[in-house]
């Protein structure tokens, strides 16, 4: 499973952050990046889709 | 039938086109809250601060969503249109050439060119367009950032057991308190108040500038006359002043250090974001703690759950932000456009409900009902695009540690009387009496 982070949609609501704190970091600005190359270690797929599902500006996917 | 007619052809021509030049405040059309009075039907005249809106908000957009309405309209204020579903929201929140956020709280007055060095607006950057305004908002960013905000934990933590102390001796089933006079409203005011370095004894003065500003709105404001030591105007410049002075570490010395291109700001630059730092975060915040805590006084297994499974908190949270979002936003039509068969007008309102998006079925699941640990949840509590909520941070922190703290002191109460509603685009409880039923 990979995760993906749209930079430009981001507005730094910071609900991955808090939800998968393992996959995602942010930035002194309070934008989100991603911990690593997207790839999702084995075990974190169900934070992965959590976090997903609860940005609200979709701005966050993931691929298999 | 002729006589309307007839009428409507002499009415006086509304001004449209930009505000008069050299004019601060400017009328559209004359404008008295009193010729409108109650709120027949909400699709053709609707007023978020009639009185009754507010309490009764989410059976207001229920009613519109089922009649077909997604854009409701009203002459009053001079011309306004409120999107209520999340589509619609969700559409003006990110179209920025035809809304600016030149004003973002309806009122009977518009800002003229006078009152609005453009392109800074009068409390940047929530008041500013691109691109001046990512320039203002990337300057605010850090301060408020997860990392800055998360040292602030214990003293909201120490804030809210003192608050509870203050109550004084409690009797399990007998005992009354207001959870909004007494409670809410204290903790963001105390903590803005801080972060900007001004004094802690000037709390009660920081909401009367709040409430001059946010639910005073059918008020002319050239007539909301104030007396001096009152005016948040000269309030700041007192303590801008005494911070230039004696520069420290908080946000107002921030603000007056902080350079953009090398260039310290401009003087109304500083006071107009510190105007917004203390105002944005006050009533917001006090509401959405009274909204969550309103709501576990009247579900006792909500209650139960959230003292017994602490694990869902952080979820509970989300779903209180999205039941009962505190905040409507507002534009101002930047161009005559067509939005959904809505020939909206330059200069007219739009209203920007967050809160009503958050309760659309086509978004969320069962979206009238509270799902304390809701999985999904994408919702607009702090707004959507580029104007997310820049103390959003600091507002989670306060609304969860303020629930953390009364139902670890207070894990059964109920509610004990009217709850009092607050009147215009912040909507929350003003005073909410509970009787405490069992004492930690
Ligand atoms: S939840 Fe979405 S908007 Fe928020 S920080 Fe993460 S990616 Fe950005």
């Amino acid at each position: 499973m990979r995760v993906h982070l749209d930079a430009e949609k981001c507005q730094g609501h910071n609900r991955c952050y808090a939800l998968a704190p393992e996959l995602f970091d942010v930035d002194d600005y309070g934008q989100a990046v991603l911990i690593g190359d997207g790839d999702v270690p084995d075990g974190l797929e169900d934070k992965a889709r959590l976090a997903a599902s609860n940005c609200p500006e979709y701005a966050i996917s993931i691929t298999d | 039938m002729t006589d309307t007619v007839e009428n409507k052809q002499t009415a006086p021509e509304p001004i449209i086109g930009p505000s008069p030049e050299g004019t601060e405040l400017w009328e559209r059309e004359p404008y008295d809250a009193e010729d409108y009075g109650e709120v027949a039907d909400y699709r053709t005249d609707f007023d978020h601060a009639w009185p009754g809106y507010n309490p009764n908000a989410p059976e207001v957009w229920k009613e519109l969503r089922e009649s077909g309405c997604p854009v409701a309209h009203t002459d009053r204020y001079g011309g306004m249109w409120a999107p209520i579903t999340h589509d619609t929201v969700h559409e003006v929140a990110y179209d920025t050439d035809n809304f600016t956020s030149r004003s973002v709280v309806v009122s009977t007055l518009r800002p003229g060119e006078l009152s609005l060095p453009a392109p800074i607006g009068v409390a940047p950057p929530i008041s500013s367009d691109p691109p001046f305004h990512g320039v203002a908002r990337r300057l605010l960013l850090p301060p408020f950032a997860p990392k800055k905000i998360a040292p602030w934990e214990p003293e909201v933590h120490a804030l809210c057991q003192r608050l509870l102390d203050q109550m004084g001796d409690i009797e399990p089933g007998e005992t009354v308190v207001d959870a909004a006079l007494q409670y809410a409203q204290h903790i963001p005011v105390n903590i803005i108040g801080r972060m900007l370095g001004f004094p802690e004894e000037d709390e009660d003065l920081f909401r009367e500038f709040v409430h001059n500003t946010l639910e005073r709105i059918n008020q002319d404001p050239r007539e909301r006359q104030v007396d001096d030591e009152k005016r948040l105007d000269l309030y700041i410049e007192r303590q801008v002043q005494d911070h230039i002075e004696n520069p420290r570490d908080d946000l107002t010395s921030y603000l007056l250090e902080a350079e953009i291109d090398g260039n310290k700001l401009q003087p109304e630059h500083v006071t107009g974001s510190i105007i917004l730092l203390l105002i944005a975060g006050i009533d917001t915040t006090w509401s959405a703690i009274g909204s969550s805590l309103w709501h576990l006084a009247q579900n006792p297994d909500d209650l139960d759950r959230l003292v017994n499974e602490p694990e869902l908190m952080d979820f509970a949270i989300e779903e209180f932000l999205r039941a009962y979002a505190p905040v409507t936003m507002a534009r101002l039509v930047a161009k005559d456009n067509d939005f959904h068969g809505c020939p909206m007008k330059k200069d007219d309102w739009v209203l920007l409900p967050f809160p009503a998006a958050n309760r659309d079925p086509k978004q969320f699941e069962d979206s009238d009902k509270f799902v304390i640990d809701r999985e999904e949840n994408r919702h607009a509590a702090f707004g959507l695009g580029i104007h997310r909520c820049l103390g959003s941070n600091l507002a989670r922190l306060e609304l969860r540690v303020a629930v953390q703290e009364f139902i670890a002191r207070f894990p059964k109460f109920e509610l004990a009387g009217d709850t009092r509603w607050s009147v215009g685009q912040i909507r929350g409880p003003r005073e909410l009496p509970v009787r405490i039923l069992e004492t930690a």
